[in-house]
């Protein structure tokens, strides 16, 4: 094992206080205990108004001990990492077992990992000048862009994750995790009408993302962009239609209606409406479906999860039939199913348990094209902001930012915001056509379960959806959709 | 690199910690600093099909620093209190400081703004922790039991749980503010599963949160109206898309007042990103609609002492009768505005100061929640609502939501995956009643509305 681990050499610790800890954790039994150490150092600068208003920097770590316990889990953290705290915190989380003391297994194992963000100078290490240099650079390409454009708001912020993991199974993994944003944010003001429009990317990159590959201009661009086109947005239609979904952002289709239900603790608690649905159809043919938490530099990656497990890709969803779920330790163990490498917290003071990385769908061979053209009225959907789902009934939510109304083949006026809604297990049987464009998102997703958040990406190609229910405003006169 | 992380953890007393570290920002160059300390300790216990899933048991501390160099700010914040990791939280925050731009409205208050409530506000209570732990595990299973028992199509469950917690906030400032308060909480829920006999299931929950064990409802009420909430939407259908009057129960009718409270949060206002920027004096909601904003109440939940820069909390009226009488600012919005801060900030421990409610509520009218019902003749009931749909700069809305659909002034069978769509500038000019049934489960609160003009979209 790496005898260069941060923390070995930032507090002292040793093998030995390991091997104590997850000793002290397994002191009433239990089948198994881990220790997620973390050191997160943040920093972020927001730009609004053409001055920068307000920088921050800051540091927190500490230390999760949990026990598993059959079911059950003790879960038990400190922000102090100095023994007595620990072996206190250690104690806690085992009071969830009652039993004759467990010996962890002797020793060790540290396995190759991948190394998907290697990056030689994390962000959080940059100089600030250049940070300041990113979103001051944003504000002014998001003016030029529009007299119409008054208000810019520009935030930066990215952070650097230390963590090591040790198991009572000899687990032993460690990972630096960087992760860095830009988003940008504008409102336009004609003399009758107001809008906003919004951009942003990222991913686990360093500083230098920004000043190559995704510029600021970039992004001050197309949120300004989007803030000109909604001040004449008409009403968005009301009711079920033809939808079609852009490539990338749309994506969140698929992070809500298939993949939140198959997590593996709402199938293995038989809470999810996929549940017992593995073999079985719940896409059109024409749907393959992946999370993938091993893309290089991708917001949604990790070379390990938070459990130490080494990450992959797995096929949720292959030509339509469901093949599997995501998990995380323990699920896996108890449905007798293999661990995805899906175990994810929020920070050392949750519990981890199964979540998305980076889930899209494959490209198809339809042309993008040819999709628009097949539709005869309908609402082609190019932006989301957030989505939502019940994952008990099935019933999920997406919000669009930027959607056109299609008429006879072709896509005409820009409409305002609108949530569409359906329902997951048909959802995906309703997709008749799969481009050939898969994009992923921009990097900026932030994935909300049980109150805790991850970094997440969602991808997709253009897709359309024979029906679907758009939540617009619009009577008949006006918008022609209204029954 | 916290070097000396290894020291044993020394108990200071930790106003005069965060008074020394204002004094010494200030002697290391800064014209005004602020240090904000919280610490705070987490219980909370899942149950679920009468196993103990989760315990989790927990205490963590952190400090924040905010410093003005004439007219530009920054901030730090730590996790470790060691004196390296403090030194270093300092030394940044005043390097930082002097690459933010000027701004001729920063700073901290006045020091004339700055106070705190006198007398007992009820915020704490120790008893939260007061139950042995078999006893608080307890809790969770009554509560999951009696929804569990209430009916068999209860069939699984998501459990029942029991959380207390406690927090403890420390605020200092370099125009000599300081002061303290502790606030207590804990709550009992529990989330059934209905299933009807084609296998279709339903997911809904209750709750009861307090700041102390007495106040708490009994682990059986939770749980036994968790599963009617449960049960009422087996069957659920789509509707049709039409046009129909709509009443909002408690919790949903909460999410759409705090549209209004984000419409008015100065932040949003200055920079005219709300639908209610530049509204103040005119009529913005119908005319029985009045919108309090109260951090002064005994025992609230949004209540505190002071707010997130030392202001004493205080009492707004918002909307007067449909007129939109006051935004709620903080010293830098209100600034912004040439107004007076109303004390809402909300201070986190970085960043510049948000806005944040105190005890926020819409005024009850006289009839109950039943009689609104009862004037419908076809109409939905929208008991949930799924995302976030709204576009608070030109008041779009359009969330997925649930329910019950009203007929002959009944409500009927169950609806979902529709949507309810409107714009927020009308929508609260449409509000046509407001009920009775105002209760806090939170610091925000609606009794139940009735709302006409809106679209629902379905079939």
């Amino acid at each position: 094992m790496d005898r260069n681990a941060f923390f070995f050499q930032h507090y002292g610790l040793t093998e030995r206080d390991l091997e104590r800890y997850l000793a002290a954790a397994l002191s009433a039994g239990g089948d198994y205990s881990d220790l997620y150490f973390e050191y997160l150092s943040s920093t972020a600068l927001t730009v609004d108004e053409s001055m920068v208003k307000s920088a921050s920097q800051g540091i927190s770590a500490g230390c999760g001990i949990r026990v598993i316990s059959g079911e059950r889990t003790g879960y038990a953290y400190t922000d102090d990492l100095s023994p007595a705290r620990i072996l206190h915190a250690a104690r806690t989380a085992a009071l969830i077992a009652s039993g004759p003391a467990k010996t962890p297994s002797a020793g060790f194992q540290q396995k190759a990992a991948r190394s998907l963000y290697p990056v030689t100078l994390p962000s959080v290490d940059a100089e600030i000048t250049a940070k300041v240099e990113l979103v001051m650079r944003a504000d002014t390409a998001a003016r030029a862009h529009d007299v119409r454009i008054k208000e810019v708001r520009a935030n930066y912020a990215d952070e650097l994750r230390t963590i090591l993991v040790v198991g009572s199974d000899g687990t032993f993994a460690e990972d630096s995790q960087p992760l860095a944003r830009l988003n940008v944010s504008c409102i336009a003001k004609s003399e009758t009408n107001s809008a906003r429009g919004s951009s942003g990317g990222g991913g686990r990159v360093a500083l230098d993302f920004f000043f190559g590959e995704k510029t600021p201009e970039y992004f001050a661009r197309e949120a300004a962009r989007q803030a000109i086109l909604q001040l004449d947005a008409r009403e968005a239609p009301a009711g079920e239609m033809e939808v079609v979904l852009g490539p990338g952002w749309p994506g969140v289709l698929i992070h809500e209606a298939v993949g939140h239900g198959l997590e593996a603790d709402f199938n293995r608690k038989q809470t999810s409406a996929f549940a017992g649905l593995i073999g079985k159809k719940v896409a059109s043919e024409k749907c393959t479906v992946v999370d993938n938490g091993v893309m290089p530099w991708r917001r949604g990656s990790l070379n390990v999860d938070d459990e130490g497990h080494a990450t992959q890709e797995t096929v949720l969803i292959e030509k339509g039939i469901l093949k599997g779920y995501l998990s995380d330790k323990l699920s896996a163990r108890l449905m007798g199913m293999a661990d995805t490498g899906n175990g994810r917290r929020e920070s050392y003071e949750h519990i981890p348990m199964p979540r998305m990385t980076n889930t899209y769908m494959l490209a198809g061979e339809d042309d993008p094209e040819d999709i628009i053209r097949s539709v005869k009225r309908g609402v082609y959907a190019v932006n989301f902001g957030g989505g939502q789902v019940d994952i008990t009934n099935g019933k999920f939510v997406f919000s669009a930012s930027e959607a056109y109304l299609i008429e006879d083949g072709h896509v005409t006026a820009p409409i305002r915001g609108a949530t569409l809604i359906g329902n997951g297990p048909d959802a995906l049987t309703r997709v008749s056509m799969v481009g050939n464009d898969l994009k992923l998102d921009e990097g900026i997703g932030t994935c909300g379960k049980d109150g805790q958040a991850v970094p997440v990406g969602v991808g997709m190609p253009t897709t359309k959806l024979d029906r679907l229910t758009v939540g617009g405003t619009a009577k008949r006169e006006t918008g022609g959709f209204m029954q | 690199m916290p070097e000396t992380a290894l020291e044993p953890q020394i108990e200071t007393d930790l106003k005069e910690l965060a008074q020394d570290i204002v004094g010494r920002a200030m002697s290391g160059g800064a014209t005004a600093a602020e240090c904000v300390i919280r610490e705070g300790d987490e219980f909370s216990t899942l149950v679920r099909l009468g196993q103990v899933e989760t315990l989790k048991e927990a205490g963590s501390r952190s400090i924040g620093v905010r410093v003005f160099y004439g007219q530009r700010a920054a901030s730090t914040y730590s996790s470790d209190f060691s004196r390296a990791g403090l030194d270093r939280m300092l030394k940044s925050a005043l390097e930082l400081a002097k690459i933010t731009s000027e701004d001729p409205f920063g700073g901290i208050p006045d020091p004339s703004q700055l106070g705190s409530l006198s007398g007992d506000l009820d915020l704490y209570s120790a008893d939260v922790y007061s139950l042995p732990g078999e006893e608080r595990i307890s809790f969770a299973r009554r509560a999951e039991k009696a929804a569990l028992d209430s009916d068999p199509r209860i069939k699984n469950s998501e459990g029942g749980s029991f959380d207390a917690a406690t927090g403890h906030k420390i605020l200092a400032n370099s125009h000599g503010f300081l002061g303290e308060y502790r606030r207590s909480y804990c709550s009992v829920a529990a989330v059934p599963i209905a299933q009807d006999e084609n296998g279709a299931m339903q997911r809904d929950y209750w709750y009861s949160v307090a700041r102390n064990l007495g106040r708490l409802e009994s682990p059986e009420h939770v749980g036994k109206v968790a599963a009617q909430r449960a049960l009422r939407r087996l069957g659920a259908r789509k509707a049709k898309t039409a046009q129909v009057p709509i009443v909002f129960d408690p919790l949903v009718a909460t999410s759409i007042l705090e549209h209004i409270f984000e419409g008015v949060n100065g932040d949003s206002v200055y920079r005219g990103a709300s639908f209610l920027a530049g509204k103040l004096g005119q009529k913005i909601a119908a005319s029985h609609v009045t919108v309090i904003d109260d951090g002064t109440v005994v025992g609230g939940f949004g209540t505190s002492p002071f707010d997130g820069e030392g202001v004493p909390s205080r009492r707004t009226v918002v909307i007067e009768n449909g007129v939109l009488s006051s935004y709620l600012l903080n010293t830098y919005t209100a600034k912004k505005l040439g107004l007076q801060t109303t004390g809402n900030a909300s201070r986190g421990l970085a960043g510049t100061p948000g806005i944040g409610p105190g005890n926020y509520f819409l005024q009850p009218g006289p009839r109950t929640p039943q009689q609104l019902i009862g004037d419908v003749k076809e109409g939905l009931y929208v008991t949930e609502f799924l995302g976030m749909g709204v576009n608070l700069v030109t008041g779009d809305y359009s969330r997925g939501a649930s329910g019950l659909w009203i007929s002959g002034g009944e409500l009927t069978y169950p609806v979902e995956e529709i949507t309810v769509a409107g714009n927020l500038k009308d929508m609260f000019l449409n509000i046509s009643e407001i009920a009775n049934d105002l209760e806090f489960r939170g610091a925000v609160a609606s009794p139940t509305i009735r709302i006409d003009g809106l679209t629902v979209g379905g079939e």
